[in-house]
């Protein structure tokens, strides 16, 4: 064990480096550079302790060096005003009141251990959700594995549902939403992007910035072992090129987490807590230097009162382990027991592990003796890289593909039948059922029956209600991360209003390959310059996020996986509607203009087994105006059901409207002058041309819709009307009437259900 | 009427039937820490869903030693109403109040949907607004539902009227199919032989208002507010449901 006396450091000099400890600095993830940087901050070689700290801190995981620069570069303004911290931010969605969310990433540790690394993601994301006092409300989850007719994908897939369901359910909150897509680009990385909204009052709002020199720094929840030590800087900070991974995945206990969140809510109605953060990536350095330096103060805490586990844990771990459900927060002096009496009543751990000091110096004992001791800012102040980047040679060839060479389908309706029994379609009632989608009895739209999920607030004095929703086409990004990214931005804005909400602000969770590879930092790059462009277009600010680099092995890298996750606002929460087709004689209109489209679409993956071309085009006014059109319209009680034209294009929407509401619908394809006739049918039917959304009316509102349509500048195509207990489609554009596909409900529904339990029960 | 909901540690539908009590049927309740004794200012207790003691070791294995449980079988023994939602029911079979248990579902997924519930009984404190044969709509949310009662056992029950809601379709078939969870005789909801005692898997709490999907959680709550008046039961006045609980509280 280290002892350390730093008056006793030579001040003047940076010793030359003991190589010794660059292996050291090295095994833990760190560059040479970064050792010798270390050196210099501290003027001498760094204790062990030290050096786990800054090798945790200044990670990719923590410190952001490599993506920071850009991330900056993110709108925080919007039509809401927002919030953003440390842990999380939110927007107000009526005056003192906040929602606030955030989406994080647990993709390496599920990779290794598939439940307990997404149960030990969701139970992260939430705990950043009541670090600001926020009452959780709703968990969603993006994930994405491998072909789930691997049995390797299916085992991760089934561990990952498992543990979301074992943590979120425990805890009361209700996961709602999401999405879940299967490609052979995530077989050595699955992704678990997880994402917590809550609410809070503008007076509750709970600062993560320490202050008070004198007041306590105190250590509440579980106690602390040897799980997960340098998760973030070793296992989410590089590429798996092993699976001796496992001791680093840390283990889930939700029904800790439940009581610390209860207890943390209650701590915080006290007014005694000054500050409060969560131990996650990087546990109680984080939590330290963090709020230290936030604060502009210092610490200085005796690992000794550390509660453990283990009794022989070494400083250095205990400074780094990511032991789970644990908390520090900054106490008003005088008033620790008043706190540690909740935390006891709920069965934690409680501890005081020093004191907040003036000197910004964060001072680490072990039974007195000093064990590191550095300023707080040069842990917070990690190194900034300014990575090289350039366009990947792939995309030359993916985007001058000939689809001449793809032969027209000989039958339409058999292709309908293929797409919808795609895992990347097919119903994911598989997945959500084992959710607990109800607990806390607000969810107005369920998963499945929306494009978005919708909330009531109860707390709103005006009965707001909110629409959450998480996307990403990874395809499109492979294909074009610039436009792959604002169409994961169009497309999820697109979805909250398909319920009757307007966008409010985004979360994202950025899932790349290996950054110092400049192909790949070139995609997160454009991916970032995209959502930068579509937010600012939209008028919306990303109000918190997380970065996951080296999602790659030897074998794969995963498609640029910018995963989106948005809170929309209704504000009247009963006007919500659903994406299914309701009364028979209603009409069917097509929102938005079908394009001679078919690069990046699922129909070519899932029946050509390509991803080429380009992605869909995206044009934003047009967009926007699509959105604006149909808010309006839904806010006006014309729409009776919205649902967006996405995966597997338009005659994949319109059999989902059908098999949701258990109902059929009789459509002419299309009689309006814009759609070309020489669109490819197979991209009329399949293609995914962005901006059009699937609405249906009563007849007598056709002629206001109609109106509204025009005077916003938006094509609206009458397409059918509702009824009979078969889709069927047939082509009108040329005033010939040629039946395209025609198939009973049920047998869709059938497909359409059964697809992933047949994959998984295989 | 003053209603006690028990919180035991990862209890989680507290608050929500707390919602249900104060703002949608406007009666008051107060929610009681698992370490409490008293119960006497309550005319109803609600044990209500979660994960009490994070389901650890088995559903309700911990819970059932918890001090109120005492509490809750005196309560009972007076005549007054037990309501068990969920890991309610599972704490309550545990602590012997209910007969019976509830073991894992088939498939070891939990379970989260809608499902209809064949009302099997009328003549009690829970039901008496209902005729048999009604079906209500009420989601399941949980990982061990599936009900087990020996033979002999299920038999008595069946004689005494304890047993209250089976899973069934909308049309209140109750087969093989419409059995969610593999529960013998696809039973939802059983009451004790004194009819003061009543446990369900689905949760009623979660049916109470017209944005939520279901409104049909109201008859239990409103019929727990009601004096049992047996002239009342095998009727399905759904103008009961406005009566002023007062007349008859």
């Amino acid at each position: 064990m280290s002892n350390l006396q730093t008056t006793e450091q030579p001040k003047e000099a940076t010793p030359a480096p003991n190589s010794q400890m660059v292996e050291k600095a090295k095994a833990l993830g760190m560059t040479e550079d970064e050792y010798k940087r270390v050196t210099s901050i501290l003027n001498r070689e760094p204790s062990p302790t030290e050096l786990a700290m800054y090798s945790v801190e200044w990670s990719e995981h923590c410190g952001y060096p490599r993506s920071r620069a850009l991330l900056k570069t993110l709108p925080k303004e919007g039509h809401f005003a927002s919030v953003t911290g440390a842990d999380t931010g939110g927007i107000e969605i009526e005056p003192g009141l906040f929602v606030v969310f955030k989406m994080e990433s647990h993709n390496h540790p599920s990779q290794v251990e598939p439940k307990q690394g997404a149960a030990t993601g969701i139970g992260g994301i939430i705990r950043d959700i009541f670090t600001v006092g926020a009452r959780p409300l709703a968990c969603l989850d993006s994930l994405r594995f491998g072909p789930l007719e691997e049995a390797r994908a299916r085992y991760l897939f089934n561990g990952v549902v498992e543990g979301i369901s074992f943590y979120g359910n425990c805890m009361g909150i209700p996961t709602v939403a999401g999405e879940v897509g299967f490609n052979p680009s995530y077989r050595g990385n699955c992704l678990v992007g997880a994402m917590c909204v809550g609410v809070v009052h503008r007076d509750q709002l709970a600062s993560s910035a320490a202050s008070g020199v004198g007041n306590l720094v105190m250590y509440f929840g579980n106690a602390t072992g040897r799980d997960g030590i340098g998760g973030c800087s070793i296992l989410a900070s590089r590429e798996i090129t092993d699976a001796a991974s496992r001791p680093t995945v840390q283990i889930g206990d939700p029904f800790a987490e439940k009581c610390l969140l209860e207890a943390c809510l209650e701590a915080l109605q006290t007014g005694a807590i000054v500050s409060l953060k969560d131990m996650g990536a990087a546990g109680l350095t984080c939590t330290t230097c963090e709020q230290a330096a936030e604060g502009g103060v210092g610490m200085d805490i005796d690992l000794a009162q550390v509660p453990l586990r283990e009794s022989d844990m070494e400083p250095f771990e205990i400074m780094m382990s990511e032991s789970q459900e644990r908390m520090l927060g900054v106490i008003k002096a005088g008033r620790e027991a008043e706190v540690a009496a909740i935390f006891r009543r709920w069965g934690l751990h409680v501890a005081v592990l020093g004191q907040v000091t003036g000197d910004g110096i964060l001072r680490v004992r072990q039974n007195g003796q000093v064990v590191a001791e550095m300023t707080a800012s040069s842990l917070v102040d990690s190194p900034l890289y300014d990575l090289p980047f350039e366009e990947p040679a792939y995309l030359r060839d993916k985007h001058s593909f000939d689809f001449s060479q793809i032969p027209l389908p000989a039958n339409y309706t058999d292709i309908l039948l293929r797409l919808l029994q795609s895992p990347n379609i097919a119903s994911k009632a598989w997945v959500y059922q084992q959710y607990d989608h109800l607990v806390q009895i607000n969810t107005v739209v369920r998963p499945g029956a929306g494009d978005a999920a919708v909330l009531r607030i109860r707390e709103s004095a005006s009965n707001k209600g909110i629409a959450v929703k998480a996307d990403c086409n990874s395809r499109y990004c492979y294909l074009d991360p610039f436009v792959g990214a604002q169409i994961a931005i169009a497309e999820c804005a697109r979805n909250l209003v398909c319920v009757g909400a307007e966008p409010g602000g985004v979360t994202d969770c950025l899932c790349f390959g290996n950054p110092e590879k400049p192909d790949r930092f070139w995609q997160f790059k454009r991916a970032i310059e995209g959502i930068v462009v579509a937010c600012k277009h939209f008028h919306l600010p990303v109000v918190s996020g997380n970065v996951s680099f080296y999602n790659e092995t030897p074998e794969s890298v995963i498609h640029p996986s910018p995963l989106i996750g948005m809170v929309g606002v209704l504000d009247n929460v009963e006007q919500s509607v659903g994406l299914a087709f309701r009364t028979p004689g209603d009409v069917v209109l097509l929102v938005g203009q079908c394009l001679d489209e078919l690069g990046g679409s699922e129909y070519l993956a899932t029946l050509h087994g390509l991803e080429v071309g380009h992605p869909p085009e995206l044009n934003l006014e047009r967009e926007l105006n699509a959105q604006k059109f149909t808010l309006a319209a839904i806010r006006g009680g014309l729409a009776k059901s919205a649902h967006d034209v996405s995966d597997g294009g338009l005659g994949v929407a319109l059999a989902e409207c059908c098999i949701e509401g258990g109902i059929g619908a009789k459509i002419e394809l299309p009689d309006t002058a814009e759609a070309a006739i020489n669109i490819r049918l197979d991209a009329v039917l399949f293609g995914e041309s962005q901006s059009r959304i699937v609405l249906t009316a009563a007849p007598e509102n056709l002629p206001r819709l109609q109106e509204l349509a025009r005077a916003a500048g938006v094509p609206l195509s009458y397409l059918g009307n509702v009824g009979g207990d078969r889709l069927t489609i047939a082509d009108n554009r040329a005033g010939v009437l040629q039946p395209l596909l025609d198939a009973p409900v049920v047998e869709l529904a059938s497909v359409y259900h059964n697809a992933i339990p047949a994959l998984m029960n295989s | 009427m003053h209603f006690g909901i028990i919180v035991f540690p990862g209890s989680n539908c507290d608050r929500d039937c707390a919602h249900v009590v104060r703002n949608v049927m406007g009666h008051s309740c107060a929610l009681v820490w698992h370490e409490e004794r008293d119960l006497s200012a309550f005319d109803a207790v609600i044990l209500p869903g979660g994960f009490a003691h994070g389901d650890y070791l088995r559903t309700g294995a911990i819970a059932q030693f918890s001090p109120v449980m005492d509490s809750v079988s005196q309560f009972a023994g007076f005549g007054k109403p037990v309501l068990g939602i969920c890991n309610g029911f599972q704490i309550l079979c545990e602590a012997g109040l209910l007969p019976g248990a509830l073991r894992r579902n088939p498939g070891q997924h939990f379970i989260c949907r809608s499902t209809h519930l064949r009302v099997e009984d009328n003549r009690n404190r829970f039901l008496q607004l209902n005729t048999v044969g009604d079906v209500l709509t009420m989601p399941i949310r949980h990982g061990e539902g599936s009900y087990y009662v020996d033979d002999a056992t299920l038999l008595a029950m069946e004689a005494n009227g304890q047993i209250l809601l089976r899973y069934c379709d909308a049309q209140g078939n109750v087969t093989a199919a419409t059995n969610a969870n593999g529960s013998v005789g696809s039973i939802a909801g059983v009451m004790n032989e004194d009819s003061t005692i009543f446990g369900l898997m689905p949760h009623p709490e979660a049916a109470t208002e017209i944005i939520l999907g279901s409104t049909d959680g109201l008859y239990i709550f409103r019929s727990m507010v009601q004096l049992f008046a047996p002239t009342l039961a095998r009727t399905s006045d759904t103008t009961l449901l406005g009566l002023s609980e007062d007349r008859l509280d």
